[in-house]
């Protein structure tokens, strides 16, 4: 029986790690990985709490949240298909038409 | 050490080296293939949970669908390398602090926390005598969740016109 406390921890490093890959990243598509990341880590503790608690509560939440993220996918990859188009680009930088 | 800890341990560090790829790879497409490596991880410490029909969903529907999707805009577009302006080399102090200060908040919260977890009791019987079955979770979503299951497919509806509507190239 591995303790609760280790998914819990794993869950936050790899957290961790989307937050830093999403303010280093320039590139529009790995930005939206790296919130596929976050997400995961997420996923982690829900079935890890769910597991401790001995109720699947926790699984459905984790169903419920595969598919927002699959139709999040499917949106946002449509707009970076047309960022893509329009600007000739996928560096976040350069989409700044809301700049001054 | 038991033999669970040592399959725990060893796809934690698949899944932390899989996510720090992601973020010290220079192209996306092998940022991608970095993050298909986190996911089958995590699929795998599902299984070690006990939780097979979220750890069978994680690979079809993340690893499957999700991942190609990806795969295939990243193709599609052709990205090539990414750019570093003197802009985002600036981002990187303050970008560096934050992620030491979030990471610390959440060390904070988990270990003054622990012991909370600790006094959660000790329910591996009553996993394995298939609470976590596909046959219990099936009953759940489709008696108590059956609301907000109907609602998601009308949210899948949505978001296929959505991506149809944004992606569709006009005529002139």
């Amino acid at each position: 029986m591995i303790p609760t406390t280790y998914y819990i921890a794993l869950s936050a490093v790899l957290f961790g790690l989307g937050v830093l890959a999403f303010i280093f990243k320039r590139n529009i598509i790995t930005i939206f990985m790296s919130i596929e990341l976050m997400l995961n880590a997420v996923n982690l503790a829900f079935v890890a709490f769910s597991q401790a608690n001995g109720k699947l509560d926790g699984q459905i939440f984790v169903l419920f949240v595969i598919i927002v993220a699959a139709a999040e996918a499917a949106v946002g990859l449509g707009i970076v298909i047309l960022i893509a188009r329009n600007r000739q680009t996928l560096n976040v930088e350069r989409v700044d038409l809301l700049k001054l | 050490m038991s033999a669970q800890l040592i399959v725990f341990f060893v796809l934690a560090a698949l899944a932390v080296l899989g996510a720090l790829s992601l973020i010290f790879q220079k192209h996306p497409i092998h940022s991608a293939l970095s993050l298909i490596v986190v996911m089958v991880a995590l699929a795998g410490l599902y299984l070690l949970m006990g939780a097979e029909f979220v750890a069978a969903v994680q690979i079809i529907v993340y690893g499957g669908a999700i991942m190609v999707l990806f795969v295939f805009v990243i193709m599609l577009l052709n990205a090539g390398l990414e750019e570093h302006t003197s802009i985002s080399k600036m981002a990187g102090f303050p970008g560096i602090l934050l992620a030491i200060a979030l990471t610390g908040f959440i060390a904070a919260t988990v270990a003054r926390s622990a012991g909370t977890f600790a006094q959660i009791p000790d329910s591996t019987g009553k996993i394995s005598g298939g609470l976590s079955s596909t046959h219990d979770i099936s009953t759940a979503i489709f008696k108590t969740f059956v609301y907000p299951f109907e609602l998601t497919s009308f949210l899948i509806l949505i978001a296929i016109l959505g991506a149809i509507v944004l992606a569709h190239r006009e005529k002139h």
